[in-house]
C-alpha cells in the first residue's frame, strides 16, 4: 500500500477507509469492527485527556497575562507540563468519603459529567472524514448529550450533604435550564439557514463562506447570543454562581476531593471546548477555509493550502480564548441578574431572531 | 454503524472514569480521622440538615423552561423543512412564537420573572 497517496492532511476519507478494508481483509467482519471501535476508542480518549490538560494550562496562561503574571512556567519548556505534575499529584491525594452522603449518587456524579462530554465530542467534525459520528440530527444531539452534565452536576450538589454543595447545584440547575433555551434557539438560527442539523452537511454548506458572514445581521447576532449563552452553560465566568468562591468555597464539587475533583474540572474545561467547537463549526466553518467567491480565487487558493483539522482548532481555540477573555474581565453576576439577562433580554431578542433570520431565508435575501 | 459508536463513547467514558478512580484508590494514601469525614462548613461543626426543600422560585424557571425547552425541540424539525415548505412555514411560526411570546409575556407580568 501506498502510504503516501491514502495519508492526506487536506481529506481523511480515503485513509480511514483504506484502514476499514484493510481489517476486514485481515479479519473477519466482528472482529474487524470491533477492532475499529477500540481504535477510535482509543484515540478519542487520548485526544480528549491532551485537550484537556492544555486547556488547563491555557486558561491559567491567558489569566496571567491579563493580569499581567507569568503563570506556570517551571514544570517543563513555558510550564507546559505543570497540568501533568498537578494531575499526577491529584492522582496520590486520599478520596476522603464524607460522613452521611449518599454513597452512590455521590460516585456516580463524576461519572455522568465525563460521559457526558465524552459523548458530545463524538459527534463533531474535525476534518474532512475525521468524525466518529455523522448524526443527521447533530446539532440537536451534541445539544442535548451535553446539557446532560448538568444531572451530574445537580447529583455532585445534593448527594455530599453540604450546604454550598446544595446551593451551588441548585444555582447551576437553574442557570443552565435557563440558558439551554438561549443556546438552541441561536442554533436554530442556523439550522433554518443550513436548511439540516447534520453538522458534515453544515460544514459542507458554509464551502463559499461561513455562516456568520453569509447569514447577515441575524447570523451575527445569533453568535454572539450563542457566546454568551454558552458561556453561561458550561458554568463559566462571568457566570460561574455555580462555584462562586468568595459565598459558596467551591460550590457543587466542594467535598469532592483529588481525582473525583480533577473529573469536574477536566469535565469542565472540556464542555468549553465542545461549545467552542460547535460555535466554530456552526458559525465560523468548522475544518472549512477562509473563502470569499469567486473573485477572490488567488486568496481562496492560499487558504486551502492550510490543512483543515489546523483551522479547525485555530477556529475553536480563538473562541475558546473569547470566553477565557470573558471570565477574566467581567465581573461576576448576582443569580438574579444572571436569570434577568436570560428570560427579560436573551430569550425575547432570541425569538425575534430567528423570525428575522426565517425572513431573510424565506426572501432569499442572504449570500 | 453510528449507534454502535455511541455506546463505544458511553462505554469508554464509563471505563476511563472507573479506571483512573480504581487507580487513584490503588495509590493513594488512607488515613482515618473521624473529624475529616465531616462535610466542610467554614471548620464549625455541620448546623441543621442540608436536605430540605428548596425555593419555589426554582421551581417556577423549572416550569417555564419546561414550556420553552419542548418549543425549541418542536421547532428544530421547522427550522430543517423551513426553506422547502415557504410562506406557509413562516406564518405558521409566527404564530406559534407569537402564541409563546403571550406566554412570556404572562410570566413576566406575574412576576415569575423575578429572583425573590
Amino acid at each position: 500500500m501506498n502510504e503516501g497517496k491514502v495519508f492526506s492532511l487536506y481529506d481523511f476519507t480515503a485513509l480511514t477507509k483504506w484502514i476499514d478494508t484493510g481489517l476486514h481483509h485481515a479479519m473477519s467482519p466482528f472482529w474487524a469492527v470491533i477492532t475499529e471501535l477500540l481504535i477510535i476508542g482509543v484515540l478519542i480518549l487520548i485526544f480528549y485527556a491532551l485537550i484537556g490538560l492544555f486547556l488547563v494550562y491555557a486558561e491559567r496562561k491567558v489569566c496571567a497575562f491579563m493580569q499581567n503574571r507569568l503563570g506556570p512556567n517551571r514544570v517543563g519548556p513555558f510550564g507546559l507540563f505543570q497540568t501533568i505534575a498537578d494531575l499526577l499529584k491529584l492522582l496520590f491525594v486520599e478520596l476522603v468519603p464524607i460522613k452521611n452522603a449518599d454513597k452512590f449518587l455521590f460516585n456516580l456524579a463524576p461519572f455522568i459529567v465525563i460521559i457526558a462530554s465524552f459523548m458530545a465530542i463524538a459527534a463533531i467534525p474535525f476534518a474532512k472524514g475525521l468524525h466518529a459520528i455523522d448524526l443527521n440530527i447533530g446539532v440537536f444531539y451534541v445539544m442535548a448529550v451535553s446539557a446532560m452534565g448538568v444531572i451530574g452536576i445537580l447529583l455532585a450538589g445534593w448527594s455530599s450533604n453540604n450546604k454550598y454543595s446544595l446551593i451551588g447545584a441548585m444555582r447551576s440547575g437553574a442557570q443552565i435550564v435557563s440558558y439551554e433555551l438561549s443556546v438552541g434557539l441561536a442554533l436554530i438560527t442556523v439550522v433554518i439557514l443550513a436548511g439540516s442539523m447534520q453538522l458534515s452537511v453544515i460544514v459542507e454548506a458554509q464551502r463559499d463562506g461561513w455562516f456568520i458572514f453569509k447569514g447577515h445581521i441575524p447570523a451575527f447576532i445569533a453568535f454572539i447570543l450563542f457566546l454568551i449563552s454558552s458561556t453561561a452553560e458550561t458554568n463559566r465566568g462571568p457566570f460561574d454562581l455555580a462555584e462562586a468562591e468568595s459565598e459558596l468555597t467551591a460550590g457543587y464539587h466542594t467535598e469532592y476531593s483529588g481525582i473525583k475533583f480533577a473529573f469536574f474540572f477536566l469535565a469542565e474545561f472540556m464542555n468549553m471546548f465542545i461549545v467552542a467547537s460547535i460555535a466554530a463549526t456552526v458559525f465560523l466553518g468548522g475544518w472549512m477555509p477562509l473563502h470569499f467567491g469567486a473573485w477572490a480565487a488567488g486568496f481562496n487558493h492560499v487558504m486551502d493550502f492550510i490543512p483543515p483539522f489546523i483551522w479547525y482548532i485555530v477556529k475553536t481555540f480563538f473562541v475558546i480564548w473569547l470566553m477565557m477573555w470573558f471570565k477574566w474581565t467581567f465581573p461576576r453576576l448576582r443569580i438574579d441578574q444572571l436569570l434577568t439577562l436570560e428570560w427579560k433580554y436573551l430569550l425575547p431578542f432570541n425569538l425575534v431572531n430567528v423570525l428575522v433570520m426565517a425572513f431573510i431565508v424565506l426572501m432569499g435575501w442572504h449570500f | 454503524m453510528s449507534n454502535q459508536y455511541l455506546v463505544l463513547f458511553f462505554l469508554v467514558g464509563a471505563i476511563f472514569v472507573g479506571l483512573v478512580l480504581i487507580l487513584s484508590g490503588i495509590i493513594a494514601p488512607k488515613s482515618i480521622n473521624p473529624q475529616k469525614f465531616e462535610p466542610y462548613e467554614c471548620g464549625i461543626p455541620t448546623q441543621g440538615v442540608t436536605w430540605l426543600q428548596f425555593n419555589v422560585g426554582y421551581y417556577l424557571f423549572a416550569i417555564l423552561f419546561l414550556v420553552f425547552d419542548v418549543e425549541t425541540v418542536l421547532v428544530f424539525p421547522w427550522a430543517v423543512v423551513m426553506k422547502e415548505v415557504g410562506m406557509t412555514a413562516f406564518i405558521e411560526i409566527v404564530i406559534f412564537f407569537f402564541i409563546l411570546g403571550l406566554g412570556l409575556l404572562y410570566a413576566w407580568k406575574k412576576h415569575a420573572l423575578i429572583w425573590e
